[in-house]
């Protein structure tokens, strides 16, 4: 099958690789790039799943031929702990999914985060539950039951833009559990 | 080993009972969590396998005369496997070896004829596509009653039947009143977000080893076996972690291992499986879809008096697990309630569609609708408040229930219904829905409230064992094995903590293994719930081996006895000098240093744990026995608010109280909690499986099935665990959890049930009759029948 060279800028760095020239911009992530976060969950646009940035918005990456995100700034969850807003190498919101056991199996999750965080950074505010309901309308969870999943990321907007700042203790987590 | 239970390791702060993140959260959040398919760029040369499906549902062909060459004329097409490539049996079924890997007669449409291996996925599916099979259609059987009427069984009657006054018939004459009802059950697709796959390779020792996305690598290893006619000893099956699975991979990832295991055979290179969405959802079985026809006997307060239910479930093609599915559904018919006279017959009808199997619940859910189903028509019948006459029937301390069991802990059942009914100010907010339904005539609410008993155990009764194999190493750092699979539903996290309070050391020192069958051999599927019960004794069992070796040790060296230590936060020392005790630092020992000191005094620092469940069995042909080792309970406050134009619903409000035992990781368990009823809720309310006439599945993506987002997620949502709940005779005290809140979104469909009451006119007394699942399409209908007074009268014995 005729590949053709791509180049295209994943997380800050650029990379160039050999694909088909008709494959998506997850096979090109998960086949040729070894970045294997972003999932594979429908392959039709149905799940979210494959969600990631290209300049800051959220797109399905199922959805999106990789020759055309040769013209963005493709960011991937293992793109997201690098992020300015992260400290210690980890995003706030990745840390509010820790704390609230947000994620089950996990396979949603990295789609959810780079949804979430789009939100976050265009919001630049602490966000509703009903903005992140609407944010997130296009991502499946099957374990879940999604509302630790509304939780966390409205517990990430607060740390960051909120009164709470850095000390997001580990009581809110305790206070879910107890 | 001893079976006896091990002495207790008593650690100063406990890792069990504390809301501890997933064992694999910073996984999760990076993507650096690997699934099966993740691994499939550590195979430089793999094969990638496409099926050539069959458009019919049900037709005969031969595998010899299937044409490949066109196939083979494609670039990067390898190879096509056929039965003639099968070195050992052609079958992959798990109970009865009823399913050909490679089929001479297709059974449903979509079934796998043949597989095309490629060096690229677009290859293979290429190939599949010109592959030519000459098929010779036949008649197929595609609903449920054509089945019934065509007398397509695929097991015989199962029946419990039970009676104070010895006969079920007797007990419906002599009832002061009696009802009716029918209903159709629909089926669920399970929807992991992670698809059914597999990765094979054969290695230098001529060994197969198989990654598969497996809830029971045992049986994933013993199919390989079977297919290439190997022993079981050289074939290694790894589930690494599951993206969810919910029973969908218990017996059906088999097929998918055995494939690639196949083709790894044939052609010497790895081969990866993965089924696309579509591939799995017109190739997996689903929940059974089920046919329920009732008869109650009831007096004026709503006490039942007798109960007899017929059901019959669509087990597809072969027979699955749909026996062990259709007991289950028997043994939850009866719910909390307390049938003097019950008769239930079950029979799994074969059709020309998917072979249905394992789902949460297992058979559970559908026995559980139906009996509550019953409930709420009588209740409307005698005219009173459904929570009213479902409290009236529970069952009380002592009694038994239709199959024998001593329902025990049965006080749990009014204790959880009355505190909920606190908690959630059930009473104010009746009155507050009667309120608003009177004066707004297009939209009413309805108010519900149901239990839930669901028994824990395998109810074959050989599967409830597990092992474990825990390894201690010179540096102090440990490895857990056990037989458990982890699929999201945190079983790891909870076997951890258990391993680091058996150890007394600290989480950070114990790895938790991906489940292999050469750590732990003749496991049971990760399924019933009883995954943390059974592996997390096995696992503490284990620990406390080696806990007894290294007391030994360390008595000697601290000049103690044995008996006299404990083992915690990483320290071993005699019990009068806890931490915080001045002389606990000169008093005790560094648990890495005892490590090496036992590994010099030449002590074992490895053990295997086992654990069988006891006192468990269950006699078919009579319909008694004590198939379960306890009950789980919970109950359920639902509200909606219905749309009388369109049948739409809103969700808004949901409070639930569940006993988990003492939950050994309670984060885990509310989680589990939550993610229960909404996938129970999506069963109940907006999926809706469509097969077309000719047993093609009409919904075959997210697309046209609809699973819940987090639109459907209730307004407000309270969930509590039920207090002072240990379960003595279970690993810390704790209870199952993974399935039993499933039920509790019956609870939506009583409210919908509700509300859709309220649209009929005063002197309309109707049945509401809502189909199952409760879309909003459903909803509406219901609704034009009862304003229409059009729901078919049932018989008012009197
Ligand atoms: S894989 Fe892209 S939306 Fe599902
Ligand atoms: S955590 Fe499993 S799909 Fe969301």
């Amino acid at each position: 099958m005729a590949e053709s060279l791509l180049s295209l800028r994943i997380n800050g760095e650029a990379v160039s690789t050999a694909a088909p020239s008709h494959w998506t911009l997850l096979e090109v992530l998960r086949y040729r790039l070894d970045l294997i976060g972003s999932k594979q969950g429908c392959d039709k646009g149905d799940c979210g799943a494959c969600t990631v940035q290209i300049n800051g918005e959220p797109v399905l990456a199922c959805l999106t031929l990789a020759a055309t995100a040769q013209r963005g700034e493709v960011r991937t969850v293992e793109g997201l702990s690098w992020a300015p807003e992260a400290s210690q190498g980890c995003h706030p919101l990745q840390d509010a999914f820790d704390r609230w056991d947000a994620a089950q199996c996990g396979f949603c999750t990295p789609g959810i985060l780079m949804a979430a965080e789009a939100l976050l950074r265009k919001r630049a505010a602490v966000v509703t539950r009903d903005e992140v309901r609407e944010a997130l309308a296009g991502n499946l969870c099957r374990c879940t039951g999604y509302t630790k999943i509304i939780d966390a990321v409205v517990d990430a907007s607060e740390v960051v833009f909120g009164q709470r700042g850095d000390e997001s203790t580990d009581d809110s987590a305790q206070q879910t559990g107890s | 080993m001893s079976s006896s239970e091990p002495p207790p390791n008593v650690p100063v702060t406990p890792h069990v009972g504390k809301a501890l993140p997933h064992e694999s959260a910073v996984g999760h959040v990076t993507g650096a969590a690997h699934y099966t398919d993740d691994l499939l760029p550590r195979y430089a040369d793999a094969l990638h396998a496409w099926p050539v499906q069959s458009p019919h549902a049900h037709a005969r062909l031969s595998q010899a005369a299937i044409d490949d060459a066109a196939a083979l004329a494609i670039e990067g097409v390898v190879t096509v496997l056929t039965v003639a490539d099968v070195p050992g049996a052609n079958e992959v079924g798990p109970v009865a070896h009823d399913e050909a890997l490679f089929p001479e007669e297709v059974m449903h449409c979509g079934q796998a004829v043949a597989w095309v291996l490629g060096e690229t996925l677009e290859a293979a599916k290429l190939g599949a596509a010109a592959v030519v099979v000459d098929y010779e259609p036949l008649p197929a059987i595609t609903t449920m009653r054509q089945a019934i009427a065509a007398e397509s069984f695929l097991t015989e009657a199962l029946v419990i039947e039970s009676g104070d006054s010895g006969d079920v018939e007797a007990a419906l004459a002599a009832a002061p009143h009696t009802l009716e009802g029918e209903l159709e059950i629909g089926g669920q697709e399970h929807f992991y977000l992670e698809t059914q796959a597999a990765i094979a390779c054969w290695d230098e020792a001529g060994e197969v080893f198989v990654h598969s996305s497996t809830q029971h690598p045992s049986e994933t290893q013993e199919v390989v076996a079977r297919v290439l006619g190997l022993h079981r000893n050289r074939v290694t099956c790894q589930s690494l972690r599951m993206g969810g699975a919910f029973g969908g991979k218990e017996v059906q990832a088999n097929p998918v291992a055995a494939v690639a295991a196949l083709g790894a055979h044939k052609t010497g290179r790895p081969v990866r499986v993965r089924y696309d969405r579509q591939l799995d959802m017109t190739m997996t079985g689903k929940r059974h879809p089920f046919l329920a026809r009732y008869r109650a006997g009831y007096d004026g307060d709503g006490r039942i008096v007798a109960f007899d239910l017929q059901l019959y479930s669509d087990g597809g093609y072969s027979l699955d697990l749909s026996k062990a599915i259709m007991f289950r559904a028997l043994f939850h018919c009866d719910n909390c309630y307390r049938i003097p006279n019950l008769r239930v017959v079950g029979r799994v009808l074969r059709t020309h569609k998917t072979s249905q199997t394992a789902f949460r619940g297992f058979g559970g859910p559908q026995g559980m609708v139906a009996g509550e189903d019953m409930l709420a028509r009588v209740a409307q019948a005698v005219g009173k408040p459904a929570h009213e006459v479902r409290a009236l029937n529970f069952y009380a301390e002592g009694d038994r229930t239709p199959y024998g069991q001593l329902v025990r802990d049965a006080e749990r059942i009014p204790r959880i219904w009355s505190g909920l009914m606190g908690s959630a100010d059930f009473e104010a907010r009746r009155a507050a829905v009667a309120e608003f339904n009177a004066s707004h005539p297009h939209e009413k609410r309805g108010l519900a409230i149901t239990p839930v008993k669901f028994g824990i155990s395998f109810t074959t009764s050989f599967l409830n064992q597990a092992g474990a194999l825990v390894l201690v190493y010179q540096d102090g750092s440990v490895q857990v094995n056990h037989g458990g699979t982890e699929m999201g539903q945190g079983l790891h996290t909870k076997m951890l903590q258990i391993a680091a309070d058996g150890l007394g050391v600290t989480l950070d020192q114990v790895r938790l293994m991906p489940t292999r069958t050469d750590k732990v051999p003749n496991t049971s599927a990760t399924a019933a719930s009883s995954g943390s019960d059974l592996n997390g004794a096995a696992v503490e069992r284990a620990c406390a081996q080696i806990r007894e070796r290294m007391a030994e040790v360390a008595g000697r060296r601290l000049q103690v006895p044995p008996m006299d230590l404990r083992f915690a936060g990483g320290r071993v020392f005699p019990f009068w000098c806890a931490p915080g005790h001045p002389d606990h630092g000169a008093s005790s020992l560094g648990f890495v240093e005892l490590a090496q000191q036992a590994y010099l005094e030449r002590v074992s620092l490895f053990a295997a744990g086992y654990y069988r469940t006891p006192a468990i069995h269950y006699d078919e042909a009579a319909g008694r026995g004590k198939p379960f080792h306890y009950f789980a309970y919970g109950a359920a406050v639902s509200e909606v608010e219905v749309d009388g134009f369109t049948g739409q619903f809103v969700l808004r409000r949901v409070d639930i109280l569940h006993d988990v035992g003492s939950s050994i990781s309670p984060l885990i368990d509310r989680g589990q909690i939550e993610g229960g009823f909404i996938q129970g809720m999506g069963w109940l309310t907006s999926e809706e499986l469509i097969w077309a006439e000719d047993g093609r599945l009409a919904t075959r993506g997210a697309s046209t099935y609809k699973l819940p987002t987090l639109g459907e997620c209730p307004e407000a949502f309270h969930v509590e665990l039920l207090p002072m709940a240990a379960e003595p005779a279970v690993v810390k005290g704790s209870k199952a959890v993974g399935e039993p809140p499933f039920m509790l979104a019956i609870s939506v469909r009583e409210a919908l049930r509700e509300a859709v009451a309220a649209f009929a006119a005063e002197s309309n007394a109707a049945p509401v009759e809502l189909g199952c699942p409760s879309t909003p399409e459903a909803v509406y209908w219901a609704i034009e029948g009862v304003r229409e007074g059009r729901a078919k009268q049932v018989s008012a014995a009197e």
